[in-house]
């Protein structure tokens, strides 16, 4: 069809991939508690829908905000005609100081250098267009958020080269990862931009911890490339360990102002920490004053509604609703993980010990007939078809190792989590392996949890390492 | 000259070309080490032009009839702000078509998590229907067809992504809204090539002018796209016109984009004819090359919430389309509160039906004003703007001629207006004049002080030809300064449009 073009023509919009067609299949025929409750539950779907009750009861106690009036008086009509891409000044300093309280003031965002996005879907696109030419390339630590393949590929032409994360020290990133990853690129005759994170991590729901931060920092100094760190979770944080941002450590390693600080860039949403995917609302934040002008009029083709920064600057710019509102949602993400956890581990099978996400990153390799990415579609075609969750598979995800999956839990009421569960668990215990759990699951529990425990070990120790640890 | 690659080809006027120059030799300094691409650091998005002096002016020293009395007036900006106290009531009256008031709040969390790229189904019906009633409900739109975007810029870089790979160029008959040079190539790689309309037959867009541009273009053509109501000429294609520009584009195998922002702002008896009502009248017509860009900015005036829209009748077009729209949906938040509106008929009637009526009023005081005082204008029934003719102004029939006018115009005079140059005029001495976005008042300013600004020049000119009296050369007597010139009004003439996409530089005011 040569009358269109070639980014119609091929798929380089990654929906063909099996994680967009889980979700077809949840489309087809959705659990409704009522009215279909033998449908398919949504657990590929990364929402945050455990607090809405809180800005609703916000928006009653503000109605000026709530029906776009300010004292008093209406202002649609400004709010219709508002299309500077510069953004609402009140709106992008009430993100900048959400985004510090986010990063328990440690650190200063200043709101000139946000630039708004509709979603961080069109963030990191536009990011991709000013920092790389098409056929450079990224380098992202696998396993990452499919969606990746399109905002970062399709349209711009750019390139992505995985840095291999493994199970065996819980997917952190390695130096010696990184520089494989830097010279495969280079085999493949790419040039290198930059390195793109996702911190916390989406699909391991782990924070980066400040060793890798700093491995990052010290690389990207090296290679004199970028670093983008997406921390549209930043606010989902409910372990007991604190977010470090890679602002954090720019300013501890005493970066800010230099010529390094202007190659780091965050990206932010608030479609996870508020749960407010559909009103399209994304931020790239840049020193570098080039990148800030040329995003921004990149932004005009993707603005952010006018009414939608009013109601938001408003929400935001009450601190009081604000801690309220992010205390209140790590504690409700905490109990709803370990439902989950813990009813996983009833059916024998654990997960990446996580302190943030709205998702775990769940280890069934135990169930894999064979350790490959076959056996791995199988198994979770059984489960979408037979079982009617829907996973993702961890081969969406470009893990390197079969049979890991993740599966998100703020999306759903507790009891439909709880059926859930249940229905996992009967899988489980239908098949042969399952069998032999429930004949050794005491054993099997057992070692499994040491397995966990070493892991939290490592990483901790990791951790207490670095000196001036908050 | 300067053509640095084939984006720039052949594309710029001869003022452009040279800041283009510059500016690349200069942001090659600026590009510290290749760590921004190409795009970033070039001027792509075509805001370094010198006609953002005059945004910049009106930036500077904004018109306020009490504070800043002699301030620049802003009649660069094609809004329509003529009925924003009906939509204004509609509002109040209406607090369930917002989810976060009392009324409307038990929809909150399911609006607030709808992220669906097909978008709700009740937004798609109801600008279905609106788009049909634009159109006089002479054809039906389909909701599935219906493509959310990122307003109608982002609509425009959307089709461009779907139809043409970078390097590929689409015709657009001048002149043309500024703001497609950055939508339509910047990030698309995509190339313009200009199809040249003359005042001699009103800028009408003629076949053998479409068929000369196909010929000499130096890329492959993928497209047409013409803006119907024009941008900025304010005129409306005619039905043989349309109909011989599907038949043109159908017999080359290329696409026909129509950008028909402007479909609501006809007035008096100006008929707006969509292509979709004139495909249906082409039985062998094929629809796989007819796509529709629009948008609510300007027929409802609702710039800010950004509601652009892709309608195509080619359905690998639609479905890709939609999936590129996850990079600039419109806020459900908004989607919502549009389909409440736009779903009650009474309201959409009036507010058609007032619309109309001010923007007839305006246009009128404004284009009885220039009448007055002998200033020809292009007679168009549609659009927030008018094409003014300032030829007979120009010293020389040049583009310098014309920047040099428009200095005037914006530091003397105080107007911001925008030069025919901006929008790739063919012929220096037009300029596009805004009138939706201001009061009554303003207006009367704005047309007193081109009152005085041409008594000024008739003395001096009448002073001028006194000492040329001697002199015979044709083309100085041909400039005669005089606005009573009977010849201008034979095709009636326009006025001029601003050309600068939407208000980049328009700081918060809120």
């Amino acid at each position: 069809m040569k009358q269109l073009s070639t980014k119609v023509t091929s798929n380089g919009h990654g929906q063909d991939s099996s994680y967009f067609l889980g979700w077809e299949e949840y489309e087809k025929n959705p659990y409704d508690e009522i009215k279909n409750p033998n449908g398919m539950i949504q657990m590929g779907l990364a929402e945050n829908q455990l607090c809405f009750d809180l800005i609703e009861s916000w928006l009653a106690k503000n109605p000026d905000a709530a029906s776009l009036k300010r004292k008093g008086q209406s202002i649609f009509k400004e709010l219709a005609l508002f299309q500077d891409y510069h953004g609402m000044p009140e709106f992008k300093k009430a993100m900048a100081e959400f985004m510090e309280e986010i990063r328990g003031n440690r650190v200063t965002f200043d709101p000139k250098k946000i630039v708004l996005a509709a979603g961080s879907t069109s963030a990191n696109e536009t990011l991709m267009f000013c920092l790389a030419e098409p056929g450079d390339a990224f380098l992202l630590p696998t396993p990452y958020y499919p969606g990746f393949d399109r905002d970062l590929k399709w349209r711009t032409g750019a390139e992505i080269v995985p840095i291999h994360c493994s199970s065996s020290n819980g997917f952190q990133i390695t130096e010696s990862a990184l520089q494989q990853a830097y010279q495969q690129a280079h085999k493949l005759g790419l040039k290198v931009k930059g390195v793109l994170v996702t911190n916390p991590s989406n699909p391991l729901g782990t924070a980066l911890t400040r060793r890798e931060l700093n491995l990052l920092v010290d690389f990207i100094t090296s290679k004199n490339i970028h670093l983008i760190s997406d921390e549209i979770y930043s606010g989902t944080m409910f372990g007991f360990e604190q977010f470090i941002s890679v602002m954090d450590v720019l300013k501890d390693k005493k970066l800010e102002n230099t010529e390094v600080s202007k190659r780091v860039h965050v990206v932010y949403s608030l479609s996870k920490d508020l749960g407010l995917p559909g009103f399209r609302v994304g931020a790239i934040y840049s020193n570098d004053d080039m990148i800030v002008s040329a995003a921004t009029k990149m932004s005009s083709f993707g603005l952010v509604s006018s009414q939608t920064q009013y109601l938001l600057s408003a929400l935001l710019s009450d601190k009081k609703f604000t801690s309220q509102y992010l205390e209140e949602n790590q504690k409700r993400l905490k109990s709803r993980q370990k439902r989950l956890v813990s009813g996983l581990e009833s059916a024998g099978i654990t997960c990446l010990r996580s302190n943030a996400g709205l998702f775990c990153w769940v280890d069934m390799r135990h169930l894999l007939d064979t350790n490959t990415f076959e056996a791995e579609l199988d198994l979770w075609k059984k489960i979408v078809y037979n079982v009617k969750l829907n996973i993702s598979p961890g081969s969406s995800c470009h893990c390197t190792e079969p049979g890991w999956f993740r599966v998100c839990f703020a999306n759903m009421s507790e009891d439909t989590l709880d059926l859930a569960l249940k229905r996992l668990k009967t899988f489980v215990e239908s098949t042969d392996c399952g069998r032999m759990i429930s004949r050794s699951s005491h054993e099997r529990l057992k070692s499994l949890r040491k397995k966990t425990v070493s892991n939290w070990v490592f990483r901790v120790s990791w951790s207490d390492r670095v000196p001036d640890e908050r | 000259k300067s053509q640095q690659n084939n984006n720039n080809y052949n594309l710029l006027n001869p003022f452009e070309e040279t800041r283009g120059a510059k500016m690349v030799a200069l942001t090659a300094e600026k590009q510290d080490h290749n760590l921004l691409s190409r795009m970033a650091a070039g001027d792509g998005h075509g805001e370094n032009s010198a006609y953002f002096d005059g945004w910049k002016a009106y930036e500077e020293n904004p018109f306020h009839p009490i504070d800043r009395p002699d301030g620049v007036i802003q009649m660069g900006l094609a809004e329509n702000q003529l009925c924003g106290d009906l939509m204004r009531k509609w509002v109040l009256e209406h607090p369930e078509a917002s989810i976060c008031t009392a009324e409307g709040v038990n929809q909150f969390s399911d609006i607030a998590i709808f992220q669906d790229y097909h978008g709700l189904p009740e937004f798609r019906q109801a600008v279905a229907k609106f788009m049909e009633k634009t159109r006089n409900n002479k054809v039906k739109f389909d909701p599935d067809r219906i493509v959310m975007s990122g307003g109608a810029t982002g609509a425009h870089e959307t089709v461009a992504f779907c139809l043409a790979n970078p390097g590929d160029g689409f015709l657009v008959p001048t002149p043309y809204y500024p703001g497609f040079d950055r939508d339509l190539r910047w990030r698309t790689g995509v190339n313009l090539v200009p199809v040249t309309c003359h005042s001699s037959n009103g800028f009408k867009i003629t076949v053998e002018a479409l068929d000369a541009a196909y010929e000499n273009a130096r890329v492959p053509v993928k497209g047409l796209l013409i803006t119907n109501p024009s941008n900025p000429l304010g005129t409306t294609l005619d039905r043989d016109c349309l109909k011989s520009l599907v038949k043109f584009t159908n017999d080359k195998g290329i696409h026909l984009i129509a950008d028909e922002i402007y479909a609501a702002t006809t007035f008096g008896e100006s008929e707006f004819i969509s292509v979709a009502e004139v495909i249906e009248e082409i039985p062998d017509c094929n629809r796989d090359l007819i796509h529709i860009v629009y948008s609510l900015s300007k027929d409802m005036g609702l710039p800010g919430l950004r509601i652009g829209i892709i309608y195509s009748y080619n359905n690998r077009v639609v479905q890709i389309a939609r999936k590129m729209s996850s990079f600039g949906l419109v806020s459900s938040q908004t989607q919502h509160l549009i389909a409440k509106m736009l779903s009650d008929k009474d309201f959409v009637d009036e507010f058609i039906r007032k619309s109309k009526l001010r923007l007839a009023e305006r246009h009128a005081e404004l284009t009885t004003g220039l009448d007055g005082l002998g200033i020809g204008w292009l007679k168009a029934g549609a659009g927030l703007f008018i094409w003014m003719d300032l030829r007979n102004l120009l010293k020389t029939a040049t583009f310098d001629s014309e920047m040099e006018l428009w200095r005037v115009i914006v530091h003397k005079v105080k107007l911001n207006v925008s030069p025919g140059g901006s929008c790739h005029c063919h012929e220096p001495g037009w300029f596009r004049v805004c009138f939706a976005n201001m009061d009554h008042q303003t207006m009367e300013t704005a047309l007193e002080r081109i009152r005085v600004f041409t008594s000024q020049i008739e003395e001096e000119s009448l002073k001028l030809t006194k000492q040329m009296a001697k002199k015979k050369k044709c083309w100085q007597s041909s400039l005669r300064l005089s606005f009573k010139d009977t010849r201008r009004f034979e095709e009636g003439f326009f006025s001029p449009h601003s050309p600068v996409p939407p208000s980049p530089l328009v700081r918060a005011q809120i």
